[in-house]
């Protein structure tokens, strides 16, 4: 396989990611969009390592994923403190500060 | 071959992830993506990374999003919700939207087309590096300045997310 198809398949993976991030309307699934997109550049990064042979590709993609889980952890915090707030995960129910 | 599959079982998962109502079943189907992923990691010969993607992604962050669906005991959105009123039904948003969506891939395929070293596999020029020892002296070495950074990082979001969860007491 070339790096092409590596390359294609990244950003239909970050198209879907982006699409629901943007279509969905529910807190957890809007952070388990973000996640897929981080995967999604996460194989880009593997694959051009391949291509040119080096490790760092391998290495960023273990800080990516130190990222992910911080993001997620004080991600799912902010979303049980919200949701105790107004019970809801309806992201226009946080409009508060909207002008 | 092998990458079609694989390639097939990571895109399905994402787009069952953006389609399904019930976050659970979100949470699932990212699971089955990953694996997909993990899948594509040693075609790609990094075998520590797919086994990195497996532990951490699907056995640790995935845990914590599904305990966190479980414990708010998340209402599945409405169909109506979904439906009605959404910005993105409106057809202006449609019509902008789809022309951007057409643009990019557009450009995609016409980058990919004019881009030269695209024909030959990934593994033609360089020997692969996986080796773990290989990996880990170059994390230890190169990297280690944002290696450090890293446990700063965890140690403050660890910090952060407790602070965040707890309840006030007032």
């Amino acid at each position: 396989m070339s790096i092409g198809h590596y390359l294609v398949l990244s950003g239909v993976l970050f198209s879907i990611g982006a699409a629901g991030v943007f279509l969905r309307k529910n807190l957890i699934t809007l952070l388990l969009s973000v996640e897929i997109m981080l995967n999604a550049v996460n194989l880009a990064f593997v694959a051009f390592g391949r291509q040119f042979g080096t490790v760092d590709g391998q290495i960023i993609t273990f800080f990516v994923m130190t990222v992910a889980a911080a993001e997620a952890a004080v991600g799912l915090a902010l979303v049980i403190g919200l949701f105790r707030h107004r019970e809801s995960l309806n992201p226009e129910a946080f409009t508060s500060l909207k002008w | 071959m092998l990458f079609y599959i694989f390639a097939g079982a990571a895109v399905l998962g994402a787009l069952l992830v953006v389609t399904q109502k019930n976050p659970v079943y979100s949470v699932l189907a990212l699971i089955a993506s990953f694996f997909g992923l993990s899948g594509l990691y040693v075609l790609l010969e990094a075998p520590f990374v797919a086994v990195v993607q497996i532990i951490i992604y699907a056995g640790a962050i995935m845990v914590l999003f599904l305990f966190t669906v479980m414990l708010l005991n998340v209402p599945r959105e409405d169909a109506a919700e979904w439906d009605r009123a959404h910005p993105l039904y409106r057809p202006m948003a449609v019509r902008i939207g789809g022309a951007l969506a057409i643009l990019l891939a557009l450009e995609l395929g016409w980058a990919l087309s004019r881009t030269a070293g695209l024909g030959g596999g990934v593994a033609d020029e360089h020997p692969a590096v996986s080796s773990v020892a290989e990996l880990g002296r170059v994390l230890f070495t190169d990297y280690m300045f944002a290696f450090e950074v890293t446990s700063i990082l965890i140690i403050v979001a660890m910090v952060g997310a407790v602070v965040l969860a707890k309840k006030r007491e007032e």
